[in-house]
């Protein structure tokens, strides 16, 4: 990495990337800025009214709560699914048939569609016709996600844990399997105990896929949409909506053009603040890598 | 080697002088572990399945069993929901929809994001940490800020409903993606194979292809593979720029749902068939999935 050499024709190389995804990026980002600082009436109607919207939109008790919603979604399931994902990890197996078929398996939930997600566990926790739901009912648990915002809760929480739980596992697996065994072999010598080579040898070596899991678990987190959207519509009340779904309906239901411009922006730079963050912790940690590393 | 089978002698000396615990009982303990973890793994991943289990179960039924009775696997075995998507055009359209759209996107981000994963690993020019930085932050966009937009741009340039334009609105999120991963993995080979080439006499562009290419496949393959998750999986995007021409799988599923109820068999069974193309995927990629999962890092 530290032998690049300077080359600005290298420009040439990037260029078509950069038209496409300045398509895809750049013109929509500015017809959401240009939107938010104007009253929309009509087609040829539409007046400057500068920080008005987001204003409005930073004072917006509904907003509000959903942001905090979010903010505990997002902690909640970063709790669970990290420890999880690095306990799943390490008991996989590491060769063989096994492993692949364990793999195959364990990917399986990543690659189902997101509104198919909600819809598996809109049959799977349904009182009448699903297994959960329908068990927990046996068991007289009073179970029921249309009505209870809290069984909601829980359930969108699990319905996470089992879709992103898996590349977590899949991360730290590939992480763990970079360690060389003579690590483990100066571990055996020194007799030391399972905790203290977890903690000395496969937890620094982790921390690398851990920073890239956390940064990929808190942005899709933070723009969930379609799994709780088909599971629960943000009910009961509103104790399931999330952000995503408070800006969809604003935009489309809605059609407000000024404030959904607004709220866009704001709920972007707070995505774009975290994983900043994120970002320059990766960058730090490379540099103190060796060269031979990788990127 | 030797000086590693030496230490390893002596621990084995120092283990049978210091330890009271016998190599036969640390074996017997090794392998209890081992056993109690893989009961774990299989307790995970049966709980795992059960929900994908009991959609498969669903999609086995007619919809009055479903309805009238608790069974736990299909008491009358019936193919009726799949024999039903297969037979209608604006069910499979769909699928066809679907996968034309993803099949799209894979190969224009691929052909873009090769050469520009190529400058970001090899070279520095003015401006390329800005770059990267720039385009990663378009891997945290969420779509939701971008329905309106899109719509009204490609409503404008005449894109709309077409599977051209759900692919170029994909790319958003899996261009700087693969770019992420590619750079990952071409980074790991020498810089000296390129300076070799260009000695040899190759030019860019038939080193690029000839050589530089093969040595990454594995690189190229699991990108690919991201490429089709994360294009395969997104919906909100390609549900807001199609109407009827290019609907996904995923909207024409929300049909089941009319006035008389929903017809949960069929549901069932056009979930099912949303699992298989992801499954068939990560087949072809299992043994690079996991190196890919670190973004080629590791």
């Amino acid at each position: 990495m530290n032998n690049k050499v300077p080359n600005n024709r290298a420009w040439l190389l990037v260029l078509p990337m950069l038209v496409l995804v300045a398509f895809s990026a750049v013109i929509p980002l500015m017809t959401v800025v240009n939107y938010s600082v104007q009253d929309v009436l009509g087609p040829n109607a539409s007046f400057f009214t500068g920080t008005e919207w987001f204003r409005t939109m930073l004072n917006d008790e509904a907003l509000q709560s959903a942001f905090l919603r979010q903010i505990s979604f997002s902690l909640i399931i970063l709790a669970i699914q990290i420890p999880l994902g690095i306990g799943i990890a390490l008991i996989m197996p590491k060769r063989g048939w096994q492993a692949s078929a364990v793999l195959i398996l364990i990917t399986l939930p990543l690659l189902i569609p997101w509104n198919v997600v909600g819809s598996i566990w809109q049959i799977f926790t349904r009182g009448d016709i699903g297994l959960m739901g329908w068990g927990l009912r046996q068991l007289g648990v009073d179970y029921n996600i249309t009505g209870n915002a809290s069984d909601a809760w829980v359930t969108i929480v699990l319905m996470d844990v089992w879709h992103w739980t898996p590349l977590v596992a899949m991360l730290c697996y590939s992480g763990l399997r970079s360690i060389p065994e003579a690590y483990y072999q100066a571990a055996r010598i020194d007799r030391a105990s399972k905790w203290a080579v977890f903690r000395y040898i496969q937890l620094p070596k982790l921390t690398n896929v851990l920073v890239i899991a956390v940064l990929l678990r808190f942005m899709h987190s933070f723009m969930i949409y379609a799994e709780p959207f088909v599971l629960t519509g943000g009910g009961p009340g509103s104790s399931t909506t999330f952000l995503s779904q408070s800006l969809a309906t604003m935009a489309i239901g809605q059609q407000d053009l000024g404030p959904s411009a607004a709220f866009s922006l704001i709920y972007f730079l707070v995505i774009l603040l975290v994983s900043w963050v994120f970002y320059t912790t990766i960058m730090n940690m490379q540099k103190d890598k060796p060269p031979h590393g990788g990127a | 080697m030797s000086y590693q089978l030496e230490n390893t002698q002596r621990g084995e000396k120092y283990n049978t002088i210091y330890s009271k615990v016998t190599p036969a009982q640390r074996r017997n303990r090794s392998a209890r572990s081992r056993l109690r973890s893989r009961l774990l793994l299989g307790l995970y991943l049966a709980l795992m399945i059960l929900p994908i289990y009991w959609l498969i179960n669903m999609s086995l039924q007619t919809n009055s069993e479903i309805l009238g009775s608790m069974t736990l696997w299909p008491q009358n075995l019936t193919f009726d929901n799949y024999i039903g998507i297969f037979t209608n055009s604006s069910w499979y359209m769909g699928y066809v929809n679907s996968i034309l759209y993803v099949a799209m996107n894979m190969l224009i981000t691929i052909c873009v994001a090769l050469p520009a994963a190529y400058a970001f690993s090899r070279y520095t020019f003015i401006g390329d940490k800005h770059l990267f930085f720039w385009l990663l932050t378009n891997l945290m966009a969420p779509p939701a800020v971008f329905l309106l937009p899109y719509f009204q741009l490609y409503y404008s340039v005449g894109l709309f409903d077409t599977h051209i334009a759900v692919a170029l609105a994909h790319c958003l999120f899996n261009i700087p993606l693969a770019i992420w991963i590619l750079e990952g993995f071409m980074s790991s080979v020498p810089k000296e194979i390129d300076e070799t080439a260009y000695i040899d006499g190759y030019s860019f562009p038939r080193f690029f292809v000839k050589i530089f290419i093969p040595m990454i496949r594995s690189g190229i393959g699991v990108t690919l593979f991201f490429l089709f998750m994360f294009s395969w999986v997104e919906l909100l995007l390609a549900r807001t720029l199609t109407a009827t021409d290019a609907q996904p799988i995923g909207m024409i599923m929300t049909r089941t749902s009319t006035a008389s109820g929903i017809d949960w068999g069929t549901l069932a069974a056009a979930g099912v068939l949303t699992i298989i193309p992801g499954i068939l995927v990560v087949y072809f990629v299992r043994n690079h999935i996991a190196k890919g999962f670190a973004l080629g890092r590791t």
